[in-house]
């Protein structure tokens, strides 16, 4: 069976070196496979740029099976582009149609800055995990599954949160640049589970301080972030991390 | 103290204050329509007179009307706090943007608010600041005083009925008030249900009748405060 094949063309950001402060550049590719991820269409449109000695396009990437969280792309105006609940590794060029123009942006907000072209610097959640999102009370050896009861809806939330790979599509979607999804998944899914409901008031005075810190925006509940979440993390999470938040700093003797 | 400085300031923080307040503002809108319905009674503003003076004099009234005040300045002034440093978080805008999945309105609380602000200042100018300090213009508006029989002694009192009436056969004023209500309900439509998610309040059991009773409320009080100036426009009642 023949491969369907499509003609596009893409408007691509570059940023650094010959580009300088950065412009959208017109590039047009032919007998795209529909079965190409959009990634492997850039590594396409790449191996065409070297053969014309021209610069390649900068995009991260690592998995590519969805879970990883490392690529971005904001594509004709959404984060991970237009499939619901996909990376942009595992969105395909199916869902797009012969002679479509394709807009594709980095991640943009002041606490993700360009490094170059297509990516940015994500560290600053790095800086928000590090500040608190893990567990340092010893909790010995692997339990018996029956040593710690947990209800099944619990593990359940706890694991939809946990699914956050902290890729920041939440933040390349908010017109605010909040991280007020990613901060909650995390604290969501700690303080949910046994092991780490001990330090979860500390917790979460401690990365709403360090997500504050970083300079991202504020939450006000437009909820672009759930919808554009390739992971379709809910925005219950805020709304635990604002409770949790409001009853540790004000009514515990906590104090991060 | 440091503590609970670092708390008003924080994201979660501002945030509260704009829920709290927002919430307060809230609780106000259905008094001040109970008051203001009164217009429609076509009783010559007897009714409308006797509460007007009523709320000029009563010491409660009094003071949550200063509570009032600050609570609305509070909000104006931390929801352009709130703008300004998320404009300020936000990095270059996207060549193309679709923002497909949220509101009109929850994007536009700033601007919907900022509306709403100037219509407070144009509105305290008409009615409340006419009330206390400005000059009666009897040729416009008639006497002044106007005497009533209340529980059977005469009693004067100042006649806001016949001001309103006035202003309300101007219809740039008619419009200004029902084009802010439009924006109130905007305002409304995203604030109401978002008051309560920044407190955390979000219960699988609690959160739909939330959000019904908001988009109820969000509709239903800007348009019985709408009514009001196009019926007195109309000439439905006064006159």
């Amino acid at each position: 069976m023949a491969e369907k094949t499509i003609n596009i063309k893409l408007k691509v950001w570059r940023q650094g070196g010959e580009f300088g402060g950065g412009k959208l550049v017109d590039y047009s590719l032919d007998d795209v496979g529909t079965d190409m991820s959009f990634l492997e269409m850039f590594d396409v449109l790449n191996e065409k740029l070297i053969a014309e000695k021209k610069t390649p396009v900068s995009f991260e990437h690592d998995c590519r099976e969805g879970i990883c969280g490392t690529c971005s792309m904001v594509i004709n105006g959404q984060p991970h582009g237009p499939m619901k609940g996909t990376t942009t590794c595992q969105l395909h060029m199916r869902s797009f149609n012969d002679g479509d123009t394709i807009v594709v942006e980095p991640f943009r907000a002041k606490s993700f800055p360009v490094i170059r072209d297509l990516v940015v610097d994500r560290s600053s959640f790095d800086a928000i995990i590090q500040a608190g999102g893990y567990i340092s009370v010893n909790t010995g050896q692997a339990q018996d599954a029956n040593a710690i009861p947990v209800e099944k809806d619990v593990s359940d939330a706890a694991f939809d949160a946990a699914t956050c790979i902290g890729c920041g599509a939440c933040v390349a979607a908010c017109p605010n640049s909040a991280a007020m999804l990613f901060t909650s998944a995390k604290v969501s899914h700690l303080s949910t589970l046994p092991q780490g409901k001990v330090e979860s008031s500390k917790r979460v005075q401690a990365m709403v301080n360090q997500m504050d810190k970083e300079g991202f925006g504020m939450c006000s509940n437009i909820k672009a972030c759930e919808a554009e979440c390739p992971k379709e993390i809910s925005v219950d999470n805020i709304a635990l991390m604002n409770r949790q938040y409001l009853a540790s700093v004000l009514g515990s003797d906590k104090q991060a | 103290m440091n503590w609970f400085i670092q708390f008003l300031t924080s994201s979660i923080g501002r945030k509260l204050i704009m829920s709290l307040t927002g919430l307060f503002l809230i609780l106000f809108l259905p008094v001040h329509l109970v008051g203001n319905l009164q217009l429609l009674m076509n009783d010559g503003g007897e009714a409308f007179n006797v509460y007007a003076d009523m709320m000029g004099h009563n010491a409660f009234i009094q003071f949550t009307a200063k509570g009032l005040y600050f609570f609305i300045l509070l909000h104006a002034v931390q929801g352009v706090i709130i703008y300004m440093k998320n404009k300020n978080a936000s990095g270059q805008k996207y060549a193309k943007s679709t923002n497909a999945n949220a509101t009109w309105a929850s994007k536009n609380m700033i601007w919907l608010g900022l509306l709403l602000l100037i219509f407070i200042f144009i509105h305290m100018g008409d009615f409340w600041f006419a009330m206390k300090f400005q000059e009666w213009d009897q040729a416009e508006l008639g006497r002044e005083m106007i005497a009533y029989n209340i529980e059977g002694q005469s009693v004067e009192l100042k006649n806001l009925y016949a001001k309103v009436n006035y202003s309300f056969t101007n219809p740039l004023i008619v419009g200004v008030y029902v084009l802010s209500m439009v924006g109130l309900m905007f305002h409304l439509l995203h604030g109401f249900a978002s008051a309560f998610q920044t407190l955390g309040l979000n219960h699988k059991k609690y959160t739909p009748a939330i959000e019904l009773l908001g988009k109820l409320y969000s509709i239903i009080i800007p348009l019985a405060f709408a009514i009001i100036p196009i019926l007195h426009y109309a000439g439905v009642v006064g006159k």
